[in-house]
């Protein structure tokens, strides 16, 4: 029996077709299965494009998508690789449950300053960007083994300032004012 | 004709003052904000009111993850805002009170606020629009009268805060501000972030990355939310 690899395709509650035009493009169906991959789950949020499934038979993919579930993290769990837009959310829901991501960045948006964040995480190697025209190019060079855990975050550090400044938690002064 | 002239000369007179009144409120305003109000031992007041403006999207998620740690005996009780047009936010803020607060969940208020900008909106139309969400905004913050507003962005929470400044400068409360800027925010602040750091309107304004407070000095950086 074939072991089952999924690859997770999440454009969030925004429009993206470029990106699942990318992704259901045969030359990367065919990249994807020659990675290793079995099937694909693509969210397609406000996106018109809607991906044919025969596509994917003929590369020996299945194809399965949906416009928009509220809670993605089944789909994020059982996932073996994530392709995501360039949304906050989306990113860090990924990277929290520790899934190989590759950021997807929409090139036609104005002011965008998403690719700032994806670049600098890209930069300390938690994830891969690419555009809808590199898509396959980046999933072709990827190495995955070489991407760095995202380390969890810490929002007690700043409900504990905050906590201080309000003097519900004595502050660093006041105690070594004490002293 | 001299009586009038005289009634001019006292109203001109009111108006100075008045105007004179407010700089000085204002002044006074800008040079209080962001010194440590201890609530605790000062005022004795164990609770603050508090609002949460929930700003869509990432933008929720950071927030929810503040709220995720606040000791609810102290901010309390919570009200929270979203935009009209979001249509998760305040659900998702509704089932972490529920996890969180079990049975005093039910003393949270929720409302929405229109948006001063959609996302793509053009900065004509978006005048009128803002001076939509402003009225409302003030009408919200004047009835609420939060001792507290957490906000980070986006402009959802531009005129709410506009309102919790006027509300300190009327002297109606003393409602301490809090900003914290959007983790996808690396290297520039955002536009409603630009306005508060220049405007001096927050108390405490942080960011999510060493270089961005290296940027802006009056930033505070005390690790990621996300």
């Amino acid at each position: 029996m074939k072991q089952n690899r999924m690859v997770f395709v999440t454009v969030g509650s925004t429009l993206f077709d470029a990106l699942v035009e990318a992704v259901c493009k045969r030359e990367c169906l065919l990249t994807l299965r020659k990675l290793g991959y079995t099937s694909l789950v693509i969210q397609l949020g406000k996106g018109k494009f809607v991906p044919d499934k025969s596509a994917g038979e003929a590369e020996d993919i299945e194809i399965e998508h949906f416009p928009y579930k509220p809670n993605l993290a089944e789909y994020l769990g059982k996932a073996d690789l994530v392709i995501s837009h360039a949304g906050s959310g989306s990113i860090f829901e990924t990277l929290r449950a520790q899934r190989p991501l590759v950021v997807v960045v929409n090139t036609l948006l104005m002011d965008n300053h998403q690719s700032e964040l994806a670049d600098e995480l890209a930069e300390r190697k938690y994830l891969y960007t690419a555009s809808p025209e590199k898509l396959v190019d980046t999933l072709r060079t990827m190495k995955l083994e070489t991407l760095v855990p995202y380390p969890s975050s810490e929002p007690s550090a700043l409900v504990k300032t905050l906590d201080q400044f309000l003097g519900f938690a004595p502050s660093i002064r006041s105690v070594s004012d004490h002293r | 004709m001299e009586e009038d002239e005289q009634g001019v000369r006292w109203w001109a007179m009111v108006l100075w003052a008045l105007a004179v009144g407010l700089l000085a409120r204002l002044v006074t305003v800008w040079m209080l904000t962001g010194s440590p109000l201890v609530h605790a031992e000062g005022t004795g007041q164990r609770n603050l009111k508090t609002l949460i403006v929930l700003g869509s999207g990432g933008h929720t998620a950071e927030i929810l993850h503040i709220v995720e740690k606040l000791n609810f005996e102290h901010y309390f009780p919570r009200c929270y805002i979203a935009a009209v047009t979001d249509n998760h936010s305040l659900a998702k803020a509704k089932k972490l009170e529920e996890e969180k607060a079990g049975e005093n969940a039910k003393h949270c208020s929720y409302y929405r606020i229109y948006r001063s900008r959609e996302v793509g909106q053009s900065y004509i139309t978006s005048i009128g629009t803002t001076l939509l969400a402003m009225g409302h905004a003030f009408w919200l913050a004047f009835s609420i009268r939060p001792d507290i507003i957490i906000c980070n962005g986006p402009g959802t929470c531009l005129p709410v805060c506009v309102a919790g400044f006027v509300l300190k400068v009327l002297g109606v409360k003393w409602v301490v501000m809090v900003y914290v800027e959007s983790i996808a925010r690396v290297n520039k602040l955002s536009l409603t972030g630009q306005l508060f750091y220049k405007l001096h309107l927050m108390d405490q304004f942080f960011v999510q990355w060493p270089k961005l407070q290296q940027k802006f000095p009056r930033t505070q950086y005390v690790g990621r939310l996300m």
